[in-house]
């Protein structure tokens, strides 16, 4: 593969060192595990968890005389991930024999796609941001291939004094192995294309995109350079496992490189772990200690061939995906920003078409951004979680509308529903929590105030805005529940100040 | 009453139908011979009584009945690398000691279905490795067959050896075989059988030891080509646990006996005149085109000109994907472990004790013909060889050829511990010279026996055909046997 630099360096993105400005080069390598029942070439369940050895066949173990025969649903769902990320479907897709020794491997080969993978070049657009003043920087990241390989077991070596266990209900599970171009320039790129791949997968429903459960990890190829010149030499950092450790991976590895380098030394190209205790990278095994694969096809498995149609028929049953969705969101009058979170995951996007359906945007995406997901991340909860339905929250968002109740008061019947459940319109009704409208009781509450301060009433006198306190006491007076509208106006009037 | 081990299939099929004896009584014939042979012949590595007997009681109570399959009650002999449950299936390799499967393999599961029975499993080189069964863990297979007034041990030829052995001296009706370069239809010349390697992808390879995945064929051995039709018959079988195996139906071979080959072409390959040839092969070959042109088929001249690279090109295709098949016999699961200090020592040592040496020979060049910086000068150049071998034939039988007639092998059997073949294995691999070509191009292949040799020994022809056409392959191979007789060793065991 012959690397291309699709990128300008820019100065906000470099990192200075004591001997000048580096740029830093990332590509990734992402493990997604397919979701599908079985196994990519047996039987076998892939449900997470389960006893050791629950989850095998006779292929799995590999057995002698075992065949693989490849499940179809995992191509469907290589083919639906291809589309997603805009790549090109290959008709035709060969499986090789990746051979290795490994007590976890049990066929002494991973079966996956090497010269001929089932999909070829794609693109992710990556919305990087936001920074300080809310706004993104759209960049785009190559996706160089996709392939469906094996994945393997388990070594357990914490079980015996003196000897390792082996857990093969792994081993089989289809994994998309998904190579990007060089095309990141900053750990938040990096951790932002991480982000936008696993909530494309998860749109698509291809990869729960879990990567504390192991079902999505990443693999990040650094180097760095002086701005300008060719890429340097590239450092492999293995399976890093949270977004957050992809960006602490970055950032320690590019420094360490552009030590060395400033030192006068030169980087060794070389396979690296990251140790998120101590939040560092260390060699793993270098170029030379590189294991030689030996692939070749695998001649069990005919090459993979499908039609077109095929493709096209999986194209027309795709989902929107956040891209397309979070353009119709800014139709809608949503701001770059409210969008984005809005379709950061899909189960999101859901809530909020739910609740904005037949309301006004704008107002139910504050709700949802501030209200119910400010909520859910003080809890600690996911928006699967949710305590407060679409339909209550719109309810809420409705008493507004129709002046039943203040935007104050909205937010404590958001808690009331929040914490005790209920048909917030009921709520309101049990406990009185209209607001009053009512000009004769409010204008008694303005008099009341008016009379029992005669000091604030000559300030106001020099300065109008003070009038905003003697709305405070009146709402305070009147329990919150008067039209603040209402209030506003009497109290204006009733100190002579011009509107 | 005739011995009831002299029979062929067919007649033991007829006469357990009209219940001239019973399926228990042929079984018990079959293993008193077994019992009485195998220390001197070998061909068996275990010998299944109990299953035997149960299978043969099953089958007299459905014969009974009027009922039961194609080859009720009928005793085979199973390759030790057929997966059959709870019996030992070890390819005669020291690497998979004390192996049972919990399964059955797909050609053995139809030869059960068809009311078979099991004798025990039959020798073979180490992962059917070897052109004279010597690479086995458990010895060579003594040849039935001696030279005229020789008291000199011969070889079976291999891979297939013990299967050639147990049928050609009647310790089983009939056997499986699997055919890599030859594995079947050179150890059937060796002995005086019949054996057919079909098109790949006729019978599911599930359950099957794998040698070289992309060559290894299920087959018969059995003492004549009608035997051979019906086994084969029973155990051809699409497969989804194998998507190698084709979707076609399977025809019924045995009607193709006796179809007439007038007007047939058949194919002569001048490439198959190789150098030093003996004259008794040459005069064979020839006695063969003249029963074929007497029974009133076209004879005609033809070119492959591909054929000298096919056996080279084949010790690079095959040991490649061994070397990657093999890979799994690791100690980790079943079979033999050597305890070692880690787990690459462990690794080093169960490989080491449990490999024969051709094995280990077949791993290192496979690993080496797939490593970095030599795959494309040895195994991408074999790969198309390889196609180029396939385009010959294509060629041929597009000119209207029907089948192709050679030898089966460049000699007779040759003698057990050969000091000639022991010091270079390029001679031994030189056995599979006219069989290779057919593994390498996918296509049927039956060795047929034409005749003896001037010191007793049989000698076989081979004929090879168009794709899934079994039944030329038969029909032509009977008129050639009709022409030739049968042959049987005299027993000195």
């Amino acid at each position: 593969m012959t690397l291309i630099d699709t990128r300008t360096p820019e100065p906000k993105r470099l990192i200075p060192g004591a001997t000048g400005d580096w740029e830093v080069i990332i590509g990734m390598e992402v493990h997604a595990q397919v979701v599908s029942q079985s196994k990519l070439f047996s039987g076998a369940s892939t449900a997470f968890g389960g006893a050791p050895n629950d989850h095998v066949s006779l292929v799995d173990a590999a057995m002698p005389g075992m065949l693989p025969v490849i499940n179809a649903e995992c191509v469907r769902q290589a083919v639906r991930t291809g589309l997603g990320l805009k790549a090109q479907i290959n008709l035709k897709s060969v499986f090789d024999r990746k051979n290795y020794f490994y007590p976890d491997l049990p066929q002494g080969y991973q079966i996956s796609q090497f010269k001929q993978p089932i999909v070829g070049e794609g693109i992710v657009t990556v919305a990087v941001g936001p920074d300080k003043q809310g706004n993104f920087e759209s960049i785009e990241v190559g996706v160089e291939r996709l392939h469906l390989e094996q994945d393997a077991g388990k070594s357990m070596h914490d079980q015996h004094p003196t000897m390792s266990y082996v857990d093969l209900n792994r081993s089989g599970v289809a994994l998309m192995e998904i190579v990007s171009k060089p095309d990141m320039r900053s750990s938040d790129e990096a951790k932002a294309y991480l982000t936008k791949l696993r909530s494309i997968l998860r749109y698509l429903g291809t990869c729960d995109g879990n990567m504390d459960e192991g079902s999505m990890r990443a693999d990040v190829n650094v180097s760095v350079r002086r701005p300008g010149e060719p890429f340097g030499t590239r450092c492999e950092i293995k399976n890093v496992n949270s977004i957050r450790f992809v960006g602490q991976a970055i950032e320690y590895e590019a420094r360490r490189q552009i030590a060395i380098l400033e030192d006068g030394g030169s980087i060794d190209q070389e396979t690296r772990l990251f140790d998120p205790g101590k939040g560092e990278t260390r060699s793993m095994r270098s170029k030379e200690e590189a294991h030689d694969y030996r692939y070749f096809p695998d001649p069990d498995l005919l090459p993979l061939e499908f039609t077109q149609a095929f493709v096209d028929e999986l194209a027309a049953d795709l989902p929107e995906l956040p891209d397309e969705k979070k353009a119709r969101f800014m139709a809608m009058g949503l701001s770059e920003y409210d969008a984005s979170i809005l379709v950061s995951e899909r189960a999101i996007a859901d809530y909020f078409e739910k609740v904005a359906d037949g309301r006004d945007g704008k107002a139910a995406a504050n709700w949802v951004i501030n209200d119910l997901l400010g909520a859910l991340n003080k809890a600690g909860k996911g928006i699967d979680e949710t305590p407060v339905s679409p339909a209550q929250l719109g309810a809420v968002i409705d008493l507004i509308k129709d002046g039943t109740i203040s935007g104050k008061i909205a937010k404590d019947l958001f808690e009331i529903v929040w914490n005790e459940g209920g048909d917030p319109k009921a709520i309101v009704e049990d406990r009185g929590m209209k607001q009053v409208t009512d000009t004769g009781a409010i204008e008694t509450a303005v008099d009341e105030v008016i009379a029992a301060n005669p000091d604030k009433v000559e300030q106001v006198k020099a300065k109008p805005t003070m009038a905003g306190w003697f709305v405070g006491q009146v709402m305070k007076a009147t329990g919150g529940k008067a039209n603040p509208q209402a209030v506003q106006a009497l109290v204006k009037a009733k100190l002579g100040i011009e509107e | 009453m005739t011995e009831l081990t002299a029979l062929t299939i067919a007649e033991a099929r007829e006469q357990l139908k009209a219940k001239a004896f019973t399926a228990v009584e042929l079984t018990e014939a079959y293993l008193a011979a077994i019992d009485q042979a195998n220390p001197v012949i070998n061909a068996y590595v275990a010998v299944t009584h109990d299953r035997a007997r149960q299978m043969a009681t099953a089958s007299d109570a459905r014969l009974a009945k009027n009922e039961g399959g194609a080859l009720e009650g009928i005793p085979l002999g199973i390759k030790d690398l057929y997966a059959t449950e709870g019996v030992h299936t070890q390819a005669c390799s020291h690497i998979l000691d004390g192996f049972r499967p919990r399964y059955e393999s797909t050609v053995t599961a139809n030869l059960w279905a068809d009311g078979a029975v099991m004798l025990g499993k039959l020798n073979m080189d180490e992962f059917a490795m070897g052109s004279s069964n010597e690479t086995s863990f458990y010895g060579p297979v003594k040849n039935p067959w001696r030279a005229t007034g020789s008291n000199a041990d011969l070889v079976p030829g291999g891979s297939s050896g013990g299967s050639a052995a147990a049928v050609a001296a009647w310790l089983c009706a009939g056997a499986t075989a699997s055919d890599t370069g030859g594995s079947i239809r050179q150890p059937a010349a060796f002995t005086g059988t019949v054996g057919i390697k079909p098109t790949y992808g006729r019978c599911s390879r599930w359950g099957m030891v794998a040698f070289a995945s992309s060559l290894d064929q299920a087959g018969p051995i059995a003492r004549d080509v009608r035997d051979a039709a019906i086994l084969l018959k029973s155990m051809a079988s699409v497969d989804a646990k194998d998507t190698t195996s084709v979707d076609l139906p399977v025809p019924d071979y045995e009607a193709a006996l006796g179809r007439s080959v007038r007007g047939m072409k058949i194919g002569i390959p001048k490439e198959y005149r190789v150098e030093g040839m003996p004259e008794e092969i040459e005069k064979l070959w020839q006695q063969g085109i003249d029963w074929l042109r007497e029974a009133g088929a076209e004879i005609v001249e033809i070119t492959l000109p591909h054929t000298k690279y096919a056996l080279p090109a084949y010790y690079i295709v095959a040991p490649a994907e061994a070397s990657s098949n093999l890979a799994r016999y690791d100690g980790v699961r079943y079979g033999l472990r050597e305890q070692g200090k880690d787990i690459v020592d462990m690794y080093e040592r169960t490989r080491a004790a449990g490999f024969g040496d051709e094995v280990k020979r077949r791993i290192m060049v496979g690993t080496y013909v797939l490593s970095a910086g030599y795959y494309d000068a040895y195994y991408l150049k074999a790969q198309k060889v390889r196609t180029l071998i396939k385009k010959d034939f294509e060629d041929v039988f597009a000119a209207g050829v029907d089948a192709i007639l050679t030898p089966a092998t460049p000699s007779a059997a040759f003698g057990i511990a050969d000091q000639e073949l022991a010091s270079d294995p390029v001679k031994m691999y030189l056995n599979d010279v006219f069989t290779v070509t057919v593994n390498m191009a996918g296509l049927p292949g039956i060795a047929v026996p034409a005749g003896l040799d001037a010191k007793g020994l049989p000698l076989g022809l081979q004929l090879i055909g168009k794709p899934f056409d079994e039944e030329t392959l038969f029909a032509t191979a009977h008129v050639i046997e009709q022409a030739a007789g049968r042959f049987s060793p005299a027993k000195w065991w």
